[in-house]
């Protein structure tokens, strides 16, 4: 091949080798073009969370400058607009803490176990039709599932328990769960659908069950992915609003039990930004401050997952 | 290919031992996935404490079959059996629609192409099977676990670190490991898919002599496309082609003096 191209180069002619000389140019400055603006592309997400951190950061230092960062995170009350003004960052974080708790408890076990159904046990045909009705659950509004918890979920469970408050964080930690059943059971399965086969065929070569392969062979070679679909799963029950601003009840209140209403700093920000304190009052920082805490938050909850998932990196 | 020829590696050999009991026997096999016919009308015995391989081109059946033994083709829907494989000395059929295939693969086990240890431990590999047949005793598990790793010849190599992840070993040595963990429940017929295919040749030489070594205790079923390694491992040989098994007989026999054509031209190379 290589003396015969060597051969066609040489007859050329100077003309037909210039056009291709320009032709090759082209194509040089077409690759460099769209490598620009892929490249644009990809420092918009960068720009816009520098951005975000950068006004979360500067307006934080203006509350910050008013409020000593460890009244900040010890004060026991959080009472931005009363007189006697408090700003205990727990009151909110102790809310937001419950009501998640509340959803995971939920979320994982029950995504845990619809992901080892459809990725083990379920036909072909039942796996195909159940992921897309699952993954439609996670594209309901979530202020549908506020009032779905308001309206449906909270007079079902007072039927229980007649002493439990029309607002609280049970109601809507339980829906938040459902919520995010989706996201876990999706991401998980995919994970377990990832294993090679082979490594189940080795389990069932041994006399293993289904339930024992799935269990004790698939379960832990996905092991970084179920582990990112859980943090995912933390991250959205952290950051959910609209169904603990509708369903939770909107008073700071420090408490870890789930049967009493509670603001969660999402519920709190929405609170606060939609009603008419004047902006650059001291009011109106504290949901930058809020705002940065929830941010720390989601970040450590990634550098978790990163780290999971280097650590137990799939090797097969 | 520096390779000796097939006789003189039957020559180096030790002379064929005598007829050995039958473990396993195929009888009108056949073998379809959905519509199609994989496997047609196999008759083949397999004696006990000997080394049966199965060769023959891509593509003719081989690995089909030798999944027929631990019912593997279950796993997937749409797939038949047609005949029957009878396990010795209690005569079952293993294909029998009422015998349960993990049952099946309670007795007999299986070594891989590519060596698949489990995420898991070295240990935990080997115990694997173990486990999953309700093993709880510490005791009984580290002395089996031992002994399966002695059986496969690793244990020299990891007994100081049975609790590092088996991904950490070489590929020779995974592939030993898989055949710890198919030793340790002391299976009465071990089937080898291919199983230096993936291996380099100073690993593979090491599988083949433990091969060799095995069979003084296990019946081994073993599948190869690699005749010189049927040559040097086994006692009894099949050649297979389309589904069909043209030839079965001593291993020696078959290759030095083969008595179909067919054979003939895909041992001396001139076919496959």
């Amino acid at each position: 091949m290589a003396s015969v191209s060597g051969e066609v180069t040489s007859v050329l002619q100077p003309a037909s080798r210039n056009a291709r000389l320009a032709r090759r140019r082209s194509r040089i400055m077409r690759e460099k073009a769209i490598e620009l603006v892929l490249f644009l592309a990809a420092l918009v997400s960068v720009l816009t969370t520098i951005g975000i951190v950068y006004i979360l950061i500067k307006e934080s230092v203006i509350f910050f400058e008013e409020v000593p960062l460890w009244d900040f995170l010890t004060d026991t009350q959080w009472t931005p607009l009363f007189t006697d003004a408090h700003y205990g960052i727990m009151v909110l974080l102790s809310g937001t803490f419950t009501s998640s708790l509340v959803a995971l408890a939920i979320a994982i076990p029950l995504g845990t176990i619809i992901a080892i159904y459809l990725s083990e046990f379920a036909p072909f045909s039942i796996r195909e039709t159940a992921k897309p009705f699952l993954e439609l659950l996670g594209g309901v509004p979530t202020i549908i599932y506020g009032y779905f918890a308001l309206l449906f979920v909270t007079p079902l469970l007072q039927w229980f328990y007649p002493a439990l408050p029309g607002f609280n964080l049970l109601s809507a930690g339980i829906v938040m769960g459902i919520m995010i059943i989706p996201y876990v059971a999706s991401l998980s399965e995919d994970a377990m659908r990832a294993v090679p086969m082979s490594l189940r065929e080795g389990s069932y070569a041994m006399g293993a069950t289904r339930f024992q392969t799935a269990t004790r062979v698939v379960v832990p070679a996905a092991i970084s992915g179920i582990g990112s679909a859980y943090i995912l799963g933390i991250s959205r029950a952290v950051g959910e609003t609209m169904i603990l601003a509708v369903a939770g009840g909107m008073q700071p209140n420090l408490t870890f039990n789930p049967l009493e209403p509670a603001a969660t700093i999402t519920a709190y920000i929405v609170q606060v930004a939609l009603g008419d304190l004047p902006h650059g009052s001291i009011g109106y920082q504290t949901i930058f401050a809020a705002g940065l805490t929830l941010m720390l938050f989601t970040l450590a909850c990634n550098i978790a997952g990163h780290v999971l998932r280097k650590s137990f990196r799939e090797a097969y | 290919m520096a390779a000796p020829s097939i006789a003189t590696v039957i020559e180096a050999r030790p002379e064929a031992r005598p007829q050995a009991a039958v473990k396993a026997a195929a009888r009108g096999l056949s073998f379809y996935y959905g519509d199609y016919r994989a496997l047609t009308n196999l008759d083949l015995v397999v004696h006990e404490n000997r080394v049966t391989a199965l060769i023959g081109p891509s593509g003719c059946g081989k690995s089909t079959f030798l999944r027929c033994f631990n019912r593997m083709h279950d796993l997937y829907p749409g797939n038949r059996y047609v005949g029957e494989i009878r396990l010795y000395p209690d005569d079952t059929n293993l294909l029998a629609a009422s015998v349960d295939p993990i049952e099946v693969r309670m007795r007999l086990s299986m070594v891989f192409q590519k060596p698949n240890p489990f995420p898991k431990s070295i240990f935990e590999n080997v115990a694997y099977g173990l486990r999953v047949r309700g093993e709880r005793s510490r005791r009984a598990l580290e002395d089996k676990v031992e002994a399966a790793l002695r059986g496969a010849a690793l244990w020299d190599e990891v007994k100081d670190r049975l609790q590092d992840l088996a991904f950490n070993l070489s590929g020779g040595q995974q592939q030993r490991l898989c055949i710890a963990r198919a030793l340790a429940t002391d299976p009465e017929l071990l089937l080898f898919d291919e199983p230096t295919s993936a291996l380099d040749p100073i690993a593979t030489a090491s599988i083949e002599e433990l091969i060799t070594e095995l069979k003084r205790h296990v019946t081994i079923l073993i599948v190869t496309h690699n005749m010189q390694q049927a040559a040097r491992v086994s006692d009894y040989t099949a050649y297979m082609y389309l589904g069909e098994l043209i030839e079965f007989g001593v291993t020696d026999e078959l290759f030095i003096k083969p008595k179909n054509k067919q054979t003939e031209d895909y041992i001396t190379g001139r076919f496959g």
